[in-house]
């Protein structure tokens, strides 16, 4: 058994924040897992200060019936690219549910 | 044309066995398990179920004239054996809505599960299944959230939740116990729970643990920016104590209260669950004393009975049993009872031990709990039977942990979050479940060590209670 350590808490991003951040290539799948699932992929960014709050900005609105991953990842880095400094998640709506199939934090500001 | 009044006993078959009755919609079915006694034939034992359990009583009494009995009593329709067990047989009976009060759980379990249960023509009887009609689900309140508002209210998305039991159970004193429920909170689990035996005992008084609890999450919140509760049992001698007891855990802000549904009584947790959709606080339901009527495969209520009481009754979480801990459970029934929990319409399926269709219409969803002897080895298993909508619950499996409580907790986080990024990568997380668990500890020192001290632990007993025809 290795030695105790010592455990550090420090700010987290709800889903996905407790595994290192993703590669572009994960990331991809997990856009591709909302399409396949008939959600509706949408961004949202906000100041890391005000991340507890709810309602983040919306990044223009949700891609409705958006089926290109490519389309999705051009956004993200679009919203990072003009927020470079913010918490940038992506979404995916699930309008059956009235819920949110996903939604995890994909630049950490 | 009018009948004639004669005194003296008849056949309950004469009344209360009829075959060609076609149910309608807005019957409540139940479907029993009947045992009898040698020598009683099933056409009459099962239509002495169906009046026990409604309308009739031993003799014939003549005030049964005065009303229109064909209508108000129950009927057996349906006869079928039992897959790989002649020691018994189904009785499918139809009950007319109007012999139940709207809304009231209470008032239908006196009915089906009351004195026929004591009846001396069978020797055991159990209660399988009911199928609640539409028109009286729509009577009753329901869970106070429900899954969807569960997760806006904590901003819990794509995963299923993270709790844990605090331990001991019995013993520590308030402000002990908040550090153990602050530990685990900052460690990164998205609840913790009161055992159900805590509740205001002298070592802990219950304002005391409410306030260090509620410290302890808004503490943990603050720290990891990520929304926390807490469970506040406030189970109670009596309804008025519970209620003082919501009503300040409402004051001081827990997002979260608990309720022990069996032992508190239907009664109790209807109310409580009134009272949750009112003041805007989740309700999470502990099932103690159900394995004393669910776990005989001949006698007593079958669990997927008693959860879709609950369901109608009100919570928003509910213990379902976890397949692979230390409890009981079959995998196939499991499903089949967290659908019962989560899902709009259930369709008859014998497989999963669901004997009617059922429709919930509107009603919310309740989270299924996994809890009970499971520890990160189960994670694949776990994400793989539960799916996102459940609460996965690690007591020992977070408190045990060589490190303390929020190493614990980091370690099923990201067992966790390895096998929900996996399954939605497309990879069978269950068969592929080691290598999962492996890469994530390459990256997590705590779920290493967890991996570690947990790696033989098994709890491989056969299950008492299978399915009908897993006997054969």
């Amino acid at each position: 058994m290795s030695e105790m350590q010592d455990y550090k808490s420090g700010p987290k991003f709800e889903t996905f924040s407790y595994l290192p951040q993703m590669t572009p290539d994960q990331t991809r799948q997990h856009i591709q897992f909302i399409i396949n699932n008939g959600w509706n992929p949408a961004i949202e960014h906000v100041e890391p200060a005000r991340s507890m709050k709810y309602f983040w900005y919306m990044w223009k609105l949700p891609m409705f019936g958006e089926q290109s991953v490519d389309v999705v990842l051009q956004e993200l880095e679009a919203c990072h690219r003009e927020y470079p400094n913010h918490h940038v998640r992506l979404l995916g709506y699930d309008n059956y549910s009235q819920s949110q199939g996903m939604n995890f934090v994909v630049y950490r500001g | 044309m009018a009948k004639k009044y004669e005194a003296g006993v008849k056949d309950y078959r004469e009344t209360y066995w009829q075959p060609d009755y076609v149910p309608l919609d807005s019957d409540l079915l139940a479907c029993f398990k009947i045992t009898p006694q040698p020598g009683i034939d099933r056409e009459e034992a099962a239509a002495a179920v169906a009046a026990e359990s409604s309308t009739g009583t031993w003799t014939t009494v003549w005030t049964d004239l005065l009303t229109d009995m064909d209508y108000y009593r129950g009927r057996c329709y349906r006869i079928e054996d039992v897959p790989g067990d002649d020691s018994c047989y189904y009785a499918f009976i139809a009950y007319p809505i109007d012999l139940f009060e709207e809304g009231s759980i209470v008032n239908v379990l006196t009915s089906l599960v009351g004195n026929v249960f004591g009846f001396k023509a069978v020797r055991a009887l159990r209660l399988e299944d009911i199928r609640f009609s539409l028109a009286y689900v729509k009577t009753c309140n329901g869970p106070p959230h429900g899954i969807q508002v569960e997760r806006d209210k904590m901003n819990k998305y794509g995963r299923p939740m993270l709790g844990c039991t605090i331990k001991p159970k019995l013993g520590l004193s308030a402000k002990n116990y908040g550090r153990a429920v602050y530990e685990c909170l900052r460690g990164g689990l998205d609840f913790t729970k009161d055992d159900e035996n805590v509740n205001s005992q002298p070592f802990m008084r219950w304002r005391d643990r409410f306030l260090f609890c509620q410290d302890a999450i808004e503490t943990a919140e603050e720290e990891t920016g990520e929304r926390k509760g807490h469970y506040l049992n406030v189970t109670a001698a009596s309804p008025e104590e519970m209620y003082e007891r919501a009503e300040f855990a409402k004051e001081i802000g827990s997002p979260i209260i608990m309720h022990d549904f069996f032992t508190g009584g239907f009664c109790a947790n209807t109310g409580l669950a009134r009272w949750c959709a009112k003041n805007g606080v989740l309700l999470h339901i502990h099932r103690a004393m159900h394995a004393v009527v669910d776990r005989n495969p001949h006698h007593g209520i079958h669990f997927r009975v008693l959860a879709k009481t609950l369901r109608l009754s009100g919570g928003d979480h509910m213990h379902s049993g976890t397949v692979v801990g230390k409890l009981e459970g079959d995998r196939e029934a499991t499903l089949g009872w967290i659908d019962l929990m989560r899902e709009s319409f259930i369709p008859e399926d014998r497989s999963r031990g669901i004997f009617f269709d059922q429709d919930f219409g509107s009603m919310p969803g309740t989270m299924p709990v996994a809890s009970g002897g499971i520890h990160v080895w189960h994670m694949p298993a776990l994400v793989a039977i539960f799916g996102d909508d459940s609460v996965l619950q690690f007591g020992g499996g977070t408190l045990g942990h060589p490190w303390g409580n929020a190493a614990g907790a980091a370690a099923n986080r990201v067992a966790l979050e390895a096998c929900v990024d996996a399954r939605n990568r497309g990879i069978d997380v269950e068969r592929e479940g080691k290598a999962v668990m492996e890469n994530a500890a390459s990256h997590s020192p705590e779920l290493k060590i967890a991996m570690e001290t947990w790696k033989e632990i098994k709890f491989e007993f056969d299950t008492v209670d299978k399915l009908d025809g897993a006997n054969r």
